[in-house]
This record gives C-alpha cells, structure tokens and sequence, in this order.
C-alpha cells in the first residue's frame, strides 16, 4: 500500500500489487485497492512518529500545574474582592484553580493516553528552525530585513531542506528580491530595510 | 418586509469592481497557502490576516471571506491529490477523492467538489440570510448572565468535540483564557501578568497568537515531519465533470447541502460531524455501496457538500450570538474585531450595512471560488510540485514578516515566534491549539459579562440559574460535562454485570 503510493508513478499507471480487496468488483478498469477508513487510519498512524510514553503526560500535566498554581498565587497578590466587588484577581484565580485541578486530573487519569509525540533527532532541525527565527529578529533591527532573509532561506534550503548548494544560493538570492520587490516597492511596508 | 432593502444594499456595496478584485485576490491566495501541505483553513486565515489590514472594512470583511473560501477548497486539493486532508472536515473526501485520483480522474473529483462547495455554501448563506435576523433577533434580550452561560458553553463545546483528550483541551482552553486576561484590568485598571513588560499592558493581540499558534507552530511541526511521501501528480485533466458524474452527484449535492447546514449550527466540529454524517448517508443509500472508497463520485459530492455548508452556517452562531463556534470562526472573529465590526445581536440592528456586506460578500467569495478553482486546478497541481523544503522558508518569511507590517511591531514578532514554539509543543504533546485560540478571542467577554453579572445580582451566583434562558444554557453545561463521565460509569458497570453474569449464561446453556 504505501510502498506503491511512495514510488513516483504517475496516476492512472498505477503498479500491479496485490490488490487484495478488489476481489470481484470490476466497476473500474483500473485495480484500485478499496481504502477503507481503518486501513487510511492504520497508514496515517504508520507515518506519525512514534508515541511518546505516559512520561510525556507527566510532564504537561507537572508544566501546567505549576502554571496553575503560579497563576493562583499571583491572583491572589492582585487582590480576590468578594463576589459582589470581585477585583482583578479573581477571574484569573478561577482559571488557575481549574487548570490546576484539570492539570492534577490528567496526571491521575489521563497519563496512559498515547497521543503524545516522541522527540526525535529531526526535532533538532526544529530547534536549529526555531534558533534561525531568533537570529532574524535580532538581525533585523540591525541591518534591516535583506540580509537577515537572505541568510534564513539559505539556511531552511541548505540544512534543514537539503537541497544542494547551487540551488539553495541561487533560490534564497531570488526569495530574498521578491520579498524586497513585494514589501518594499510594491506595498512600501514601513520595514527596516538596507537600500 | 424591509429585510429585503438591506440586502439588495449590501449587493451594491459587495459588486463594487475594488471590492470584488479584493475577493479575487483572496480567493485565490487562499488557495495558494491553503494547498500549502499541513496548512487547514484555520492557518491560512491566520498567515494572512495581515493583509486585510490596510484595507477599508468593508473591503477587508470581503476579502476575508475570499480567503475562507479559498483556503477551505485548498485543504479538498491536497486531500485528493496527496491524501493529506487540510482539517479534520477533509478527511472522509481522502476515501474516494484520493482513489479517483489514482485513477487519472482527479479532475473530475476536484471539480465535483467545486460544484458541491458552491452548492452547499449557497443553500447555507441562503438560510444564513433568512434565519440570522430571527436568531439575532431573539438575543437581542440577552443579558450579561446569558452571554456569560452561552460563551463557557461555546468554549466547553469546542474543547470537547475535538478529537484529542478532553482534559487536555480544556486545560489549553484555561491557557487560553488566562493569556486574555495579560494587561490592565478594564474595572480596576490593574495590571495582570504584565511582568512590567509596558508591551504588554495594553494586553496581548490576537493577530500574533493566532500566527503564532496555528501559523508558525504549524509550519514547524512540518520540519519535523515531512510530508512528501505521495507526489502530486503531474497533470490533472477533465477538471469538468462529465453529465454522468454530475448527475450521480446531484442527490448527494443536495441532500449534503441540507444536513450540513443544520450541522453547521451546532457548536463544534459541526463541518467534520456533517461532512462524515453525508457520507455514511451516501453509503447507505447507494445501490453498490462497495463502490464506496473505490472512487465514487458521491463520496466526493456528500462531503465536499456537506462541510462547505456546515462551514458557512456555523457563521450563524458567530454573527447572531458573537459566539464563534470553531478555531476557524474564531480566527474569523478576530479578524472582524480588528475591522471595528463586533459581531452580536446588536450588529443587524445598528450596522445593517456592515452585516449584509459580510453576508453578501459569501455569495461572492462562494461563486468566485466555483470559476476560480476550476481553471486554477492545473496551477495547484505546479505548486503541490514544489517541493516542501523550498515553501516552508517562503512561508516562515510571510508569517513574520506579515505580523510585523501590522502594528510595525518588532515585539509582535518575538510573540509570533514564542507562540510558534508553543504551538508546536502543544502538537506535541497532544494538546488541541483550536480551543486556547477561541477561548482566548472570548477570554475578555467572558470575563467582562461575568463580572457585570455578578454586580447585577449583588454578588450572588444563584442569579445565574434563575435566569431562565442562562440556567438552560448551564443546565446543558453540565450535561455536557457529566454525560461522558456517567457513559463510562455505566460501560464500567455493564462491563462488571457481564462478567458477573457469563457463568450464568454458560450454566444455561449446558441445561438446553
């Protein structure tokens, strides 16, 4: 099944494979296997990356209870009122109080549902995305936006997308004119920008 | 009847040649970032909702609803093409869509699905039209104590019928509404969580979170996970449906655009709920149901149909109550709020004009879709080409650079990035971002009426219940919190009896 969909056969030439289900169906020409909701749901889970263990649980529920209880003591130092003179930390009391509760509830009951997502080494392609983003907001007030766009798309391409070198220069060089063409000559968006 | 003067207004305002370039180009970049692999509806509208800033309100309202539009029919593109539903609505279209296209007829079930989301939006914005003003009409009496019942119900709802774990989406939903509270307080004038931040005591935007989390969280997501596993195909043909589809369609078209409608009403994932509903429904009539995931035409129509109407009609809880009944209504609200529209009851009495231009600006976004989409399919087809590694720094650019042009803001950039990586993480770890969005964007209603509620009553919450209309929407609070809790509990209880009982039904039978 995702064997034939994953190679680059155009449609219509679709691969002789097993086609079990077809069975005596000769609606269409073509064999084309039935996909059934469970099969697309097995093959979408087969693509997911793997679940993460109720540790994964824990620790959202451990992060958002402190949240919660954070949020309960700070409340409380904005002053809580009384119900008919309710001041402004009484709103947020009640959120963080539920959040709390809720955050304790998914710690007893909820840490054995799988729906959690491992980290894996391509999370690391998202920190180094996430490290980019940080480096163009720093940049940007600097030097305006041109370098600073020049150098993310040549990174995305090159390191995170593998593309090859030749490509990579030649297509943030063109991204990088179009955003200055779009944004600064055609819109004249008040960016900080070098020319 | 002077409904009828209003309306035939607002067409004017809508068909001026600006406002209809402005839906054009909507649509179609829609379209674009909607085929955009992993982007739903709701990112789309996020992405560009700054481009809708600059514009004139009435101009931007039609704008938007092109970009609804177009971005709904990017998420059919990719679900036929790529077997990559946009959002949880596409899914049940992946069945057939995805197997005619392997059959070489992609044209006709991205063509069919056109024609069903034409037909389907229609029906709905008709029964838009006729039903808004009573249900608005209706609300027109509700109080603080009611906006304060029905929007906890609207949040609980949305947390509740997605498809994660209840509790976490509620907790997401508490994040959300605690972030609403950042910045000075509107009775008291106290600052809350501004950390003595002065951006943030003006309170957080709803533009940068609404990037951030859908928008930039999402696109992150995609670098870890690459979808490029099922390639588009190189050319689609015969986007035109042939007589025979349209009319082995036709039922399907018709009866998806009634279910949806009333679907689309309810709070939640009314467009998933009626799109998986016209299916079964189609299934279940057909003579060879076993054609069903074949390639059926009808398995494209029903929920094409179907999730396009639920779509359109769950803009009647959004414009009559000011209660977005899904992230993509929220997002959507956020938009018009930024415009100086707030939708409510009040808005077809007092803004009648600014109403029917955002309810006759769908006709228009509606048909536009039906003749851009079709002769625009081979473009899409070019774009899903591209590979993903060369979109996602294109789109990253937009995203940040977009928020930016709107308060020229280098600060809103810093809060798109960190919300970014909060979306991402709450990917990760399971947790809904739809409910934090639509509970932050009610975060200061509710807040704001429960406290009015509160001073009405003199502090006592019994008021609440007394009131008729707010204890019903309560009453129908706690049911929705207790029934999935007392289904357990009765499975539980089966479950025990039935053990209980086998010994006995085992006995009996060696009596026989």
């Amino acid at each position: 099944m995702t064997s034939s969909s994953r190679q680059e056969a155009p449609l219509g030439t679709s691969t002789p494979h097993a086609a079990s289900g077809t069975g005596s169906s000769a609606i269409e020409a073509d064999p084309v296997e039935p996909l059934t909701a469970e099969q697309l749901a097995a093959e979408w889970d087969e693509e997911r990356p793997p679940h993460a263990g109720p540790l994964a649980n824990v620790a959202a529920g451990v992060v958002t209870a402190l949240l919660g209880v954070a949020g309960v003591a700070m409340s409380l130092s904005m002053g809580i009122g009384t119900p008919e003179r309710p001041e402004a930390g009484m709103w947020p009391l009640i959120i963080s109080l539920v959040m709390a509760v809720l955050s304790v509830a998914l710690l007893l009951f909820g840490r054995k549902t799988l729906d959690a997502e491992a980290f894996s080494s391509s999370s690391l392609q998202v920190a180094a995305g996430v490290g980019t983003l940080i480096g163009f907001v720093l940049v940007i007030g600097l030097t305006g936006f041109e370098i600073p766009t020049l150098l993310l798309t040549f990174f995305w391409l090159r390191f995170l997308g593998k593309e090859t070198w030749r490509m990579s220069i030649l297509l943030s060089a063109i991204v990088t004119a179009a955003f200055y063409l779009t944004f600064v000559v055609a819109l004249s968006v008040p960016i900080p920008h070098l020319f | 009847m002077d409904i009828f003067g209003p309306v035939l207004n607002g067409f004017g305002v809508v068909l001026e040649p600006t406002n209809l370039l402005y839906c054009l180009i909507g649509v179609v970049i829609g379209m674009l970032i909607g085929v955009l692999p992993g982007l739903g509806p709701a990112a789309t509208i996020a992405i560009l909702l700054p481009l809708t800033y600059g514009v004139e309100p009435v101009t931007a309202i039609i704008m938007l609803s092109g970009i609804f539009y177009g971005a709904q029919y990017g998420g059919t593109i990719t679900s036929v093409l790529l077997r990559l539903p946009g959002e949880a609505s596409s899914v049940v279209t992946v069945f057939d869509g995805y197997a005619l296209a392997r059959q070489g007829r992609a044209g006709t079930a991205l063509g069919i699905a056109a024609i069903g989301s034409f037909f389907g939006g229609t029906v709905s914005i008709i029964g838009l039209t006729l039903l808004a003003p009573i249900v608005a009409g209706f609300a027109l009496s509700f109080g603080p104590p009611e906006y304060t019942a029905l929007a906890m119900l609207g949040i609980l709802l949305v947390a509740t019928v997605s498809n994660g774990s209840k509790i976490k989406s509620i907790i997401a939903a508490s994040v959300g509404l605690l972030l609403a509270t950042v910045g000075r307080d509107g009775f008291t004038g106290e600052s809350r969580f501004t950390f003595g931040s002065l951006s943030l005591s003006d309170g957080l935007d709803f533009v940068p979170i609404a990037m951030g989390i859908f928008g930039l969280g999402e696109i992150l997501y995609n670098l870890e996970e690459r979808h490029n596993k099922v390639q588009a195909p190189a050319k689609v043909a015969n986007v035109w449906p042939s007589r025979k589809d349209l009319k082995e369609s036709s039922g399907a078209i018709g009866r998806g655009s009634v279910l949806g409608f009333f679907l689309g009403i309810l709070p939640g994932g009314g467009a998933t709920i009626a799109s998986l509903a016209a299916y079964a429904m189609e299934k279940k009539r057909a003579k060879n149901p076993e054609r069903f995931g074949r390639g059926a035409v009808e398995g494209v129509a029903a929920p094409e149909t179907a999730n396009n109407a639920a779509a359109t009609s769950s803009f009647i809880p959004l414009l009559t109550l000011g209660i977005p009944a899904n992230a993509t209504m929220a997002i959507i609200f956020g938009a018009l709020l930024i415009q100086g529209v707030t939708p409510g009851p009040q808005l077809v009495q007092d803004n009648p004009e600014l109403f029917w231009g955002v309810v006759n600006s769908m006709y228009i976004g509606n048909i536009l879709l039906l003749i851009m989409s079709i002769p625009l399919v081979g473009v899409f087809v070019k774009i899903l080409r591209i590979r993903a590694a060369i979109l996602a720094p294109i789109t990253v650019l937009i995203t940040l650079i977009g928020v930016y042009t709107i308060n020229n803001s280098i600060f809103d950039i810093w809060l798109v990035i960190a919300f970014g990586v909060l979306g991402y993480l709450m990917k990760k770890f399971g947790f809904e971002p739809g409910p934090l969005v639509l509970a932050f964007v009610l975060g200061s209603l509710l807040e704001e009426n429960l406290r009015r509620s509160l001073l009405l009553f003199g502090g006592d919450p019994a008021g609440f219940v007394t009131r008729p209309i707010s204890g019903v929407l309560l009453l129908l609070f706690l049911l929705v919190v207790l029934l999935p809790l007392l289904q357990k509990a009765v499975k539980k209880s089966r479950a025990n009896r039935s053990l209980n009982t086998a010994p006995h039904k085992e006995k009996e039978k060696e009596t026989v």
